[in-house]
């Protein structure tokens, strides 16, 4: 089996002082600036080392503020380790946010195309999946209409659906299966073991454990940064 | 292939920017040039009738100077930021972080390009008119203009992430070098020992190479190759201080 993620020896140091107290102390304070800066570190994550198999679903759990979104982050490429390597082989969609770029103002057929060429498809590519897209939604009827218009769970549903739309090889996902009413929660779920059948990879960061049990393979414990423990997902 | 996606995101955001702003506000296009037409005429009323500048076709010589100074003042003082007020989007998904300052700097050029009828009009009340020249000079100049103002863009834009006060300090700087390019006065006025250095500005051919291909209808190639000079420069030492910081965007936002 080939490996779609590979992390070795991944951390991730945050500098607490980074958001600035202007040029001014900056400029004055030079050498003691960059003592504090050096000093008031957290380490979000800690020597972390995983493998995620190419077509499964992997889940990450733990803790708030354990350290799965920076996870999450990294592996999508938004943010980089300060040591360590990040392997990955295949076309990433990262779903850390739904609706990503949407834009009040404009319809939702109009935020669909935007939405998709900032998750990283042509336009070509939308066009032809758009009649998809909104047959997903189910919101036919105003998908010609602004999306001030919506409300927050029509909104979420149309994010959705452009985002399950994208046909990625590793698709990573933070939290956003709980979005609309249970019966469109259901409908993604169906979707993404959809996309796992088709032999896609996924990484599901979640707190809900029933959800990662009916969709994940194995699932990753991270406590305090740090990788506690990897079990088969119905071992949990 | 990713050539096509590149092309499809510059133009797909621009084109909500530009829908955006028609959208939302009822006057749409006369927003575009309202601001350097009543700027046009305040310098007029000063500088014409209460200071008697002796300049011919006054009118005309402040809006070939304005309209251009309104795309660069308007793409730098709102690209600084572009990178702050989009955090959304810098955090959570990838994208190349570059084209929300080269959106901006695209946005206002198209906002240009359509003032340029407002300036044939005035041209033709004037009893001149625009040549075929401006075929081909203006796309000659639109290349400088567009690389100096998207250099300095990404610039601030990347900088004032880590220093939020730049956008300050950015509007400041803007008044301070309208005033240092000769875009109410002519390049004649300054004395000739100053004359060396207001082309330290590059700004200054800039302006002056617009106004001649708009009013002039000829292309004054001094001044074109020292803006191409100066667009090499301040474009690759934006990209270059872009590229050294946006590895740290999401982690700061």
């Amino acid at each position: 089996m080939r490996d779609a993620i590979v992390l070795e020896n991944v951390s991730k140091v945050y500098s607490l002082s980074y958001t600035t107290t202007g040029v001014k102390n900056f400029l004055t304070h030079l050498p003691a600036y960059i003592k504090k800066m050096r000093k008031r570190r957290f380490w979000a994550l800690k020597d972390i080392s995983l493998t995620v198999h190419r077509g499964e679903a992997f889940g990450i759990t733990g803790r708030n503020g354990a350290g799965k979104s920076t996870l999450l982050c990294l592996i999508a490429g938004v943010m980089k380790p300060t040591t360590g390597d990040i392997r990955i082989e295949g076309r990433v969609a990262p779903l850390l946010e739904l609706g990503a770029g949407f834009h009040p103002e404009l319809t939702g057929r109009e935020n669909i195309i935007l939405n998709g060429v900032l998750l990283g498809m042509t336009r070509r590519e939308i066009k032809k999946k758009l009649p998809e897209i909104i047959a997903f939604s189910e919101l036919e009827e105003f998908i010609d209409q602004p999306i001030r218009t919506y409300s927050s769970g029509m909104l979420a549903r149309l994010g959705f659906s452009v985002a399950v739309h994208i046909d990625p090889e590793i698709l990573l996902i933070d939290e956003i299966l709980a979005v609309g009413d249970t019966q469109f929660q259901k409908k993604c779920l169906d979707r993404m073991l959809t996309f796992k059948k088709n032999g896609s990879t996924i990484v599901h960061v979640s707190h809900n454990i029933p959800q990662i049990k009916m969709l994940c393979d194995r699932v990753a414990l991270i406590d305090g940064g740090r990788l506690r423990e990897i079990k088969m997902a119905e071992e949990l | 292939m990713r050539l096509q996606y590149l092309f499809d995101l510059a133009l797909v955001l621009t084109q909500k920017e530009i829908k955006v702003r028609y959208k939302s506000s009822f006057l749409g296009y006369l927003w575009s040039v309202a601001n350097p037409l009543l700027y046009a005429l305040i310098f007029y009323f000063v500088f014409k009738v209460i200071m008697k500048f002796n300049i011919k076709h006054y009118t005309l010589f402040l809006i070939s100077g304005l309209f251009p100074w309104q795309w660069i003042s308007s793409s730098i003082s709102s690209g600084a930021g572009v990178y702050v007020n989009n955090s959304a989007l810098i955090k959570k998904i990838i994208f190349p972080r570059s084209f929300l300052p080269l959106v901006q700097v695209l946005n206002d050029a198209f906002h240009f390009v359509v003032s340029l009828p407002i300036i044939a009009v005035f041209l033709f009340i004037y009893h001149m008119r625009p040549g075929a020249s401006w075929f081909y000079g203006a796309p000659l100049w639109l290349v400088p203009t567009f690389f100096i103002t998207l250099g300095l863009a990404l610039a601030v834009a990347s900088i004032n992430l880590f220093f939020r006060d730049l956008q300050y300090f950015v509007g400041l700087f803007l008044t301070i070098l309208f005033y240092l390019t000769p875009i109410f006065y002519d390049i004649s006025f300054v004395p000739r020992r100053y004359r060396p250095l207001i082309f330290l500005n590059p700004f200054t051919p800039l302006i002056t190479g617009w106004r001649q291909l708009l009013m002039a209808n000829t292309v004054n190639t001094h001044d074109l190759l020292l803006s191409l000079g100066y667009a090499g420069l301040l474009f690759l030492s934006g990209f270059f201080i872009y590229r050294k910081l946006k590895s740290r965007f999401a982690e700061v936002l």
